[in-house]
């Protein structure tokens, strides 16, 4: 009975395995990071909403695969990627030469730079001069706080990083940081026309930079899942051919976020 | 991981002047919080025991409180809620104190250390033999004399080993402090875990870092336990003194 039961045990574990590094892909587990609209957030119902969602939802939909979402700090995704908790990460991630390192990215989902919020009427500028002595917030992981470590912190610029964005424009609204560094879609949509950002707005214009803070996200996949990604890619065409991605972006943004050079 | 090392062992340790990070930042907040706490337990131990309703019911909220909320709460109540007041941002004092995520980490965890403390310290007086107390009063030693002298002297004798647990869980406490964005050495593993993707070798070194402090804790509250304790170390009966049988 007991070699029986162990039996089972094994089996079960070996049917495991195999799902999990089965070819066809019947459940892809996207890691997002919820504090991130419009791209990801949670509905007050605790549902996630956004644009990643959605467009995860329809890739999905596409591959005849079912979606699931595990929720992660930004800054453990690709860990939890190499790691195998999560198949792909589908949370606005910027595509930069040291994340391609480590992860390969499909192509191209949006295109977002990045821009300071500050105080309606400063005139702070994104440059390591104008903020001298200033107090910027980041989120933790992002390609926005591995900038500001590297070009504003050795010029005596703080840059503070938060585990969530959320956290970012809380302590922008209360007063401790002069300005914050992120998308600026996730700025504009997700902060600035909400009723939380009265009174702030964009300082400076866009940071370009292709080293470090990249511009175009992508969605992230294991260096060994080519399968997987040429999937997605391949879904992503479809559904930008068919209209399908258009109708979704015009859901969240005014604009296209597919606008802009290719990665 | 070479390449980690060479390029975070100086945050992990101490960081920079003015750029204080790692290990230090979270020896200073255990200091601070336990130091601090120590002194206001003392006091409020006392209180907590007096007979007056008027002294003790008080203490026994405060520590009821911030015993019976978990210390993530309280620092977030700290750090981002009083803040986000306009009442307390308005006030240019309360304003200069809270805008600091320093201080604010701090006043959390000093009144939480301060409240477990406080409950340590009362039970150790109360544990007090009564005829302790009666003798004192015998040479005509009452209020203060009797508490300066006898009672925490005594209690505070008895209140070290759990004392001591209590610095310890206060080490490890000071972890959430990097979510009130204080760079101590959880944060900066956090800094080179999300820059160098090796989750492993990064909490692993501080892990090790912590070990090293909670080995030199266990060190100094066993010297002071052998000194200050020693009257309840077991005796070798063929040691010392001849038996009067």
């Amino acid at each position: 009975m007991v070699m029986r039961n162990f039996a089972l045990v094994w089996l079960a574990v070996a049917a495991a395995v195999t799902a999990a590094s089965g070819k066809d892909w019947k459940v892809i587990r996207f890691g997002v990071d919820p504090s991130y609209p419009p791209f990801e957030s949670k509905a007050p119902s605790g549902e996630l909403v956004g644009f990643d969602i959605d467009l995860g939802k329809a890739l999905c939909a596409k591959l005849n695969a079912r979606c699931e979402w595990v929720e992660n700090d930004f800054d453990g995704m690709i860990p939890a990627l190499r790691a195998r908790k999560i198949d792909a990460v589908l949370s606005d991630m910027s595509v930069t030469e040291k994340r391609r390192q480590q992860i390969d990215f499909t192509d191209r989902i949006s295109y977002s730079p990045t821009r300071m919020v500050a105080k309606a009427g400063s005139d702070l500028q994104p440059t390591a001069e104008s903020l001298k002595g200033k107090s910027i917030g980041v989120e933790q992981g992002t390609v926005q706080e591995t900038y500001g470590r590297t070009y504003l912190e050795p010029q005596g610029v703080k840059v503070i990083s938060y585990q969530n964005q959320d956290q970012v424009y809380a302590d922008l609204k209360s007063g401790r940081l002069d300005a914050t560094l992120q998308d600026s879609i996730q700025a504009e949509y997700g902060f600035l026309k909400t009723p939380q950002g009265q009174g702030f707005a964009f300082a400076g214009p866009e940071i370009k930079d292709d080293k470090i803070l990249g511009a175009a996200a992508a969605i992230g996949v294991r260096k060994t899942d080519g399968d997987l990604k040429e999937a997605l890619n391949h879904a992503l065409a479809e559904l930008k051919k068919d209209g399908t991605y258009q109708k979704l972006a015009a859901k969240y943004f005014d604009l296209d976020p597919s606008a802009g050079p290719q990665p | 991981m070479i390449e980690l090392l060479q390029q975070y062992w100086q945050q992990y340790l101490w960081g920079s002047p003015g750029h204080w990070s790692g290990l230090v930042v979270t020896l200073w907040l255990t200091v601070a919080s336990v130091v601090l706490g120590f002194a206001l337990a003392l006091p409020l131990a006392i209180m907590r025991v007096s007979t007056r309703p008027w002294l003790a019911a008080p203490v026994w909220l405060f520590t009821y409180v911030f015993r019976g909320t978990p210390l993530y709460v309280q620092l977030l109540i700290c750090y981002t809620g009083l803040y986000s007041l306009e009442a307390v941002r308005a006030t240019p004092m309360l304003n200069a104190f809270f805008k600091d995520a320093f201080n604010c980490t701090l006043l959390a965890f000093t009144l939480n250390t301060a409240a477990y403390t406080t409950e340590i310290f009362a039970g150790a007086i109360k544990a007090t033999p009564r005829g302790e107390v009666e003798a004192a009063r015998a040479f005509g030693m009452s209020g203060f004399i009797l508490y300066r002298r006898i009672l925490l002297p005594s209690a505070l004798r008895r209140a070290l080993p759990a004392y001591s647990n209590e610095v310890i869980l206060m080490l490890h406490a000071t972890t959430l402090a990097s979510t009130a964005t204080i760079t101590d050495l959880l944060k900066v593993a956090r800094n080179a875990a999300s820059d160098y993707y090796l989750p492993f070798v990064a909490y692993g070194l501080a892990a090790l870092l912590y070990l090293a402090i909670t080995l030199g804790l266990v060190w100094a509250f066993q010297r002071a336990e052998r000194k200050w304790l020693a009257h309840l170390r077991p005796v070798r009966s063929d040691a010392g003194a001849p038996r009067s049988v």
